[in-house]
C-alpha cells in the first residue's frame, strides 16, 4: 500500500510531530520503502494463527488495592517545564 | 602495581574480601581509565565524588564484616535506566536533564547489593539503533577501532564500549532486538539479554515494553552470572516480570555439558554470510563438540520474517510509549499557540530523526484501516516465530549461531545511513529472541582479520539462562579471547 503526501501529513499530526512541506517528499519516499519491505509478512499464509500480544504465560497477578506511594507531588513537579500552585501549566485549553 | 581494572568482579570480590585491595583503590582505578577514555564518549555523565563517597563506606562494610554481593563494585549504568537523583536522558534532547525522583528496580537491587555507579553511559536515542549514532551525545567510538573510528554498536554501545576499555567493571544494558548483544559483540565483550520477564522494566525508559529487558554486559561469562544473581526477580512494580524462581546462575559455572545438544540453525546462514563469521560459527561448534556436546541441525523456518515483523510491532509499541513525551511534564518544553502546538513544537524539537522515523512508522501501522494488515498480521507471524523456536527445542537444548553477520563498521558508513533498511539488517541474527521472548548471550570467539571483535550468539529456552551459562563458560575456556 503506497501512501501519499496527504497520509504523511495525516500520521505526522496524529503524532504529535511537524513534517516540514519541503521534507513531505523524502519521508514519503522513506515511508514508502519501509512499508514495502514489511509487506514480504503477506507471504506468509497466517490463517488461523492468534496473534502473539504477549510472550508472559504467566497470569498477571492481583494485589491488594492499597496506597503504596504518594504524598510526592514536590518531587514529580521538579522536573516539570512551567508549574504554578502545586499544578503543572499548559496553555489555556478551555474557553 | 598490577591495573586493578584488568580484574573480573569475580577476582575483585575476593581480593577486597581478603583485604588485597580497597574499594577507594578499585573505584579510583576505573575512575582514571574513564578519564583517559573520555573521547570514546561512553558516558554521558560521570559522577566521580559520589563513587569516591560510596567506596569509601563499602570500605567501612568490608572492615566492619557487613558487605553485600557486589560491595565496592563500579559499575556503569546504560542511561535508560531511572537513577534517583542522577540525570536521565536516554540520550534525547526531549528529555533535556532530567533527573528521575526514584530508581529502577534492577538499579535499586544492585544498589542494595553494595554496587557504586560511577555514572551513565551511552546509547542510541530511546534504544533505537544499532550503531550508537542517533545519541544526541553523537556516537560512541568503539575502544578496538583502528585507523579510523568505528561504530561500538547498539543500542547499548556506551555500556559496552565502557567495559571493553575498563571504565567501568561491568554495565547494565537493555535489549528489544539485539541491543545488548550486538554491541557486546562489537567491543569484544560478554552480554547477555535473560528471558523476558527476568528482570524488572519497572523504571527503564520504555521502548517497546514486549520485547525490551534488561541485562549486564561484562568482562566475561562468570560476572554475567554475578550481576544477573543480582539484577533478575519478580517485582511487584512490573506485571510482566515473572514469578518464576531464580537459580544461582554462578552455579551453572564450570558445569559439563557433555550429551547437550546445540543446534545450528540452517536459515542462519543465508548466501553471502561473511566468510570469517561462517568460519568462526564452524569453530564454536568444533569447540563445542571437542567439550562433549552434540552438534544438530535445526530449521528456524520464519527467520527471514523476523525483521520485518519486528519493523512493525516494535515501532507500534514505540509510537504508544513515546507519546508521553509532551513538553508538560518533564523535560524540554517549546511554547506553541495552544496545547496541540506545544506538543508538536516540543515532540518536533526534542525527537531525533530515528526516533521520529519510527513514531511515524509506528502511528501509521496502529491507525484506523491498517491496523489489521500491518500490526496484526505481525503479530501472527511473530507467533509463527515462536513456534519455530518450541519445535526446535524439541530438538536441541540450546542454539548457537553468530551474533551480528558483520564486524564493526565505520562511524558514519554511507550505506549505513543512506537508507535505515541496511542499518535494520544488522539485527537479522538478534530480534527473533525478543520476539520470541528468549535468554540469548553474545561472548566474544575471536577477531577478524581486521583484528576486530566478532561474537557468538547462545540461544537458551525461556528461563533457562542457566543453560546459556554452562555452555558459554565451556565456549569462552576453548575461545580463550584475549580481552583489551
Amino acid at each position: 500500500m503506497a501512501i501519499d503526501n496527504e497520509t504523511v501529513r495525516k500520521v505526522a499530526f496524529l503524532s504529535r510531530l511537524c513534517v516540514e512541506q519541503d521534507k513531505l517528499e523524502d519521508t514519503q519516499k522513506e515511508f514508502n520503502k519501509i512499508l514495502a519491505w514489511v509487506e514480504e509478512l503477506n507471504e506468509v499464509n497466517t490463517d488461523n494463527v492468534k496473534p502473539l500480544v504477549s510472550v508472559n504465560d504467566e497470569a498477571l497477578s492481583l494485589r491488594q488495592d492499597n496506597v503504596i506511594s504518594g504524598q510526592m507531588s514536590d518531587a514529580i513537579l521538579k522536573n516539570a517545564p512551567a508549574k504554578e500552585f502545586g499544578y503543572f501549566v499548559v496553555p489555556k485549553v478551555v474557553e | 602495581m598490577h591495573d586493578l581494572t584488568d580484574l573480573t568482579i569475580d577476582t575483585a570480590l575476593i581480593k577486597l574480601k581478603n583485604k588485597e585491595i580497597s574499594p577507594v583503590e578499585l573505584v579510583r582505578a576505573y575512575i582514571e581509565k574513564a578519564k583517559a577514555g573520555q573521547h570514546y564518549n561512553a558516558y554521558v555523565y560521570f559522577d566521580e565524588e559520589q563513587a569516591i563517597k560510596k567506596a569509601e563506606e563499602a570500605e567501612n562494610h568490608y572492615a566492619n564484616g557487613t558487605n553485600r554481593q557486589l560491595e565496592g563494585i563500579p559499575l556503569g549504568i546504560k542511561d535508560l535506566f531511572c537513577t534517583k537523583d542522577m540525570q536521565t536522558t536516554a540520550c534525547s534532547r526531549i528529555l533535556g536533564k532530567f533527573v528521575p525522583p526514584y530508581e529502577s528496580t534492577v538499579t535499586q537491587k544492585l544498589l542494595d547489593e553494595g554496587a557504586i555507579f560511577l555514572g551513565k553511559l551511552n546509547m542510541d536515542e530511546f534504544a533505537m539503533g544499532g550503531s550508537n549514532e542517533t545519541s544526541c551525545f553523537g556516537p560512541v567510538i568503539n575502544p578496538w577501532s583502528k585507523n579510523i573510528p568505528l561504530v561500538a554498536g547498539g543500542s547499548s554501545g556506551g555500556s559496552a564500549a565502557a567495559v571493553a576499555a575498563k571504565m567501568c567493571a561491568a554495565a547494565t544494558g537493555t535489549d528489544t532486538g539485539g541491543s545488548i548483544r550486538e554491541p557486546s559483540a562489537f567491543c569484544g565483550v560478554t552480554g547477555i539479554k535473560p528471558t523476558y520477564g527476568r528482570c524488572s522494566r519497572y523504571g527503564i525508559i520504555a521502548f517497546a515494553s514486549s520485547l525490551d529487558q534488561a541485562g549486564p554486559i561484562c568482562k566475561d561469562v562468570t560476572d554475567c552470572a554475578i550481576l544477573l544473581n543480582n539484577m533478575a526477580g519478580y517485582d511487584l512494580k512490573d506485571s510482566t516480570s515473572s514469578q518464576k524462581d531464580v537459580p544461582d546462575f554462578r552455579s551453572f559455572i564450570g558445569q559439563d555439558i557433555k550429551g547437550l545438544k546445540v543446534g545450528i540453525p540452517a536459515e542462519y546462514r543465508p548466501d553471502g554470510l561473511n566468510s570469517e563469521v561462517a568460519l568462526y560459527w564452524d569453530k564454536a561448534a568444533e569447540m563445542l563438540k571437542s567439550a562433549g556436546a552434540e552438534i544438530v541441525p535445526i530449521h528456524l523456518p520464519h527467520t527471514k520474517y523476523a525483521l520485518p515483523t519486528y519493523y512493525v510491532i516494535a515501532p507500534a509499541e514505540a509510537s504508544s510509549n513515546l507519546a508521553r513525551y509532551d513538553g508538560v511534564r518533564y523535560g524540554v518544553r517549546v511554547d506553541g499557540n495552544g496545547l496541540d502546538e506545544l506538543y508538536i513544537n516540543t515532540r518536533t524539537a526534542g525527537f531525533g530523526a530515528e526516533v521520529k522515523r519510527r513514531i511515524l512508522i509506528g502511528t501509521y501501522v496502529l491507525s484506523a484501516g491498517y491496523y489489521d494488515a500491518y500490526y496484526l498480521k505481525a503479530q501472527k507471524v511473530r507467533r509463527l516465530i515462536k513456534n519455530d523456536f518450541d519445535s526446535a527445542f524439541s530438538k536441541c537444548d540450546i542454539i548457537l549461531t553468530p551474533t551480528s553477520p558483520i564486524e564493526p563498521f565505520a562511524i558514519g558508513d554511507k550505506k549505513m545511513l543512506e537508507n535505515p533498511i541496511n542499518m535494520y539488517l544488522n539485527d537479522v541474527f538478534t530480534v527473533s529472541v525478543n520476539l520470541a521472548g528468549l535468554p540469548a548471550m553474545s561472548l566474544p570467539i575471536g577477531l577478524s582479520s581486521n583484528g576486530l571483535p566478532l561474537g557468538m550468539q547462545l540461544i537458551g529456552r525461556a528461563f533457562d539462562e542457566g543453560t546459556i551459562f554452562k555452555v558459554a563458560y565451556q565456549l569462552e575456556q576453548c575461545a580463550n579471547f584475549v580481552r583489551m
